[in-house]
C-alpha cells in the first residue's frame, strides 16, 4: 500500500503499477518529495525515481530494478534447478522433482518436434527457456499483491518504495523476449533463404510481382505483428490479471466494513488466483508455441 | 507503458539464458532421458528373456523329473527281474544240492548196506564154520577152507 496520508483506490493501484526505476535525472531538474518540498538538482544525478513523472523524465536510459531483478532471479532459479537435475547422478528410478523437470522437457521437446520440420538445436532450449521462465514470471502474479511490495518497503524503510514483482506485467520484459524471438526469426529467414529469398517472400507474396508495394505493406505488417502480438498478448493478460487482484483488494476493502470486506476480498482473491493459474500456464504455453511456430515458418520456403 | 533500458537488459538476459540452456541443460537432460529410456527397454527385454528362460527351465525340470521317474521305473523292474532270477537260481541250486545230498546219502546207505551184508556174510560164514565145527566136532582149517568159505559167503 502507498502508506501515505490520503490513501485512495486510485493512488493504491497507481502505486502498484509503478516500477522501481533507476536512472539519470538531468541537471536543473526539480524534484518534489512526499512532503511537498522541492529542490532543484544542480547537476545530473543517477538516482531512484520517486514518482511516475520522474521515471518518465529519466528517458530511455533507465532501468526497472524490480522487474529486471525478478526476471533475472526467476531465470536463475530455472537454470539452477534444471541444471541440477541435468547433472544429478542417475540412481535408478527418477522421483519427485526430476520427474517434473523431465515431464516439462519431454512436453516441450514433443511440441518442438511436432511443429518443426527442420532440426535446429536452438529451438528446443529456446522453447524450454521461454516456457519455464515465463511460467515462473507469471506465477509471481499469484503471490498476494501486497506481500512482496510491503516487505520491500519495510526493508527499504520507505513507505513510498515502488516495487512491482510480476516481470511479465512490465512491457519492457515481454518486448525484450519477443524482440529476441523476432531477431531469431529474421536471422533464420535470411540464413535459410538468403537475403534475396527473404525479401522476395516479403515483396512477391501473396499477390505476385505486379502488386509489390501492397505485398510489402501486407507482409511487413504481418512480420512486425509477430513480436508485437507476442509481447502485448503476454503483457496484456498478466497486466489485466494483476489489475483485477488490485481492484479486488481495494474496492471491496473500501466499500464494505473492514471484516466483511477483508473476508469477501480474501475469498475473491482466492477464486481469481485459482482461475489465474490457468492464465499463467496458458500464456507461457502460447508464447512458447507461437515462438516455435514463427521459427518453423522462418525455416520453410513458402 | 514507458520503455527504457530494461528492454535491452531483458534481451541480453534472454540471450544468455537461452545460450546456457542450450549448452548446459537441454542436451544433458535429453541424453539422460534417452539413456533411461534405453535402460528401461533393456530391463523389460531382460525381464521377458528371464521369464522365457524360467518357463524353459520349468519345462526342462519337468522333463528331467519324468525321465528320472522312467529310469527309476526301469531300474525297479530290472531289479525285480534280477531278484526273481536270483531266487530262481537259488531254488535251482538248492534243489541240485538237495539232490546231491540225497544221492550221497543213498550211496552211503548203499555202502552201509553192502558193508552190513558183508559183515553178515562173514558172520554167517563164521557161524557156518562154527556150526560145521560143532557138527564135525573138529577144527576146520580156516586157511585150508578159506576158498570154500568165501564162496559160500559170496553166495549169501
Amino acid at each position: 500500500m502507498a502508506g501515505g496520508t490520503e490513501l485512495t483506490s486510485n493512488s493504491y493501484i497507481q502505486h502498484h503499477l509503478q516500477n522501481l526505476v533507476f536512472g539519470q535525472l538531468p541537471a536543473g531538474y526539480e524534484r518534489v518529495d512526499a512532503e511537498g518540498h522541492s529542490h532543484v538538482l544542480d547537476h545530473a544525478e543517477w538516482t531512484i525515481a520517486h514518482s511516475p513523472q520522474e521515471a518518465v523524465d529519466m528517458g530511455f536510459w533507465a532501468i526497472n530494478l524490480d522487474t529486471m531483478g525478478w526476471s533475472i532471479f526467476l531465470g536463475l532459479i530455472f537454470l539452477f534447478f534444471f541444471r541440477r537435475v541435468a547433472t544429478a547422478k542417475q540412481t535408478g528410478a527418477p522421483s519427485g522433482f526430476t520427474n517434473l523437470v523431465e515431464m516439462i522437457v519431454e512436453f516441450v521437446n514433443k511440441n518442438v518436434n511436432d511443429i518443426m520440420s527442420v532440426k535446429n538445436p536452438l529451438i528446443g532450449p529456446l522453447a524450454l527457456t521461454i516456457f519455464v521462465w515465463v511460467t515462473l514470471m507469471n506465477t509471481m502474479d499469484i503471490v498476494p499483491v501486497d506481500l512482496l511490495p510491503l516487505t520491500a518497503q519495510f526493508i527499504a524503510g520507505d513507505p513510498h518504495f515502488y516495487f512491482k514483482v510480476v516481470p511479465t506485467t512490465d512491457p519492457n520484459i515481454t518486448f525484450g523476449l519477443s524482440i529476441g524471438v523476432f531477431i531469431l526469426i529474421i536471422y533464420y529467414s535470411i540464413k535459410m533463404k538468403g537475403v534475396g529469398g527473404f525479401l522476395g517472400e516479403l515483396a512477391f507474396q501473396p499477390f505476385g510481382k505486379y502488386m509489390v508495394p501492397f505485398n510489402l505493406l501486407l507482409e511487413g505488417i504481418a512480420l512486425i505483428a509477430k513480436p508485437v502480438s507476442l509481447a502485448l498478448r503476454l503483457f496484456g493478460n498478466l497486466y489485466a490479471g494483476e489489475l483485477i487482484f488490485l481492484l479486488i483488494a481495494t474496492l471491496l476493502g473500501a466499500a464494505l466494513p473492514f471484516f466483511i470486506g477483508s473476508f469477501l476480498g480474501g475469498v475473491l482473491q482466492f477464486v481469481w488466483a485459482v482461475f489465474h493459474i490457468l492464465v499463467v500456464l496458458l500464456q507461457a504455453f502460447i508464447f512458447m508455441m507461437l515462438t516455435i511456430v514463427y521459427l518453423s515458418m522462418a525455416h520453410e520456403h513458402h | 507503458m514507458n520503455f527504457n533500458a530494461t528492454l535491452i537488459g531483458q534481451l541480453v538476459t534472454f540471450a544468455i539464458f537461452v545460450w546456457f540452456t542450450m549448452k548446459f541443460v537441454w542436451p544433458l537432460l535429453l541424453k539422460q532421458m534417452e539413456e533411461r529410456e534405453a535402460r528401461i527397454a533393456d530391463g523389460l527385454a531382460a525381464a521377458e528373456e528371464g521369464q522365457k528362460k524360467l518357463a524353459q527351465a520349468q519345462q526342462d525340470s519337468v522333463d528331467e523329473i519324468n525321465k528320472g521317474k522312467e529310469k527309476a521305473a526301469t531300474i525297479i523292474s530290472q531289479a525285480q527281474k534280477r531278484g526273481d532270477e536270483i531266487v530262481e537260481e537259488a531254488k535251482e541250486s538248492a534243489k541240485r544240492e538237495s539232490e546231491r545230498i540225497k544221492e550221497q546219502a543213498f550211496s552211503e546207505i548203499e555202502q552201509e548196506k553192502e558193508k552190513a551184508r558183508q559183515d553178515l556174510r562173514n558172520q554167517v560164514a563164521t557161524l557156518a564154520v562154527a556150526g560145521a565145527q560143532q557138527i564135525l566136532m573138529r577144527e576146520v582149517d580156516q586157511n585150508a577152507h578159506n576158498e570154500v568159505l568165501s564162496k559160500i559167503s559170496q553166495q549169501l
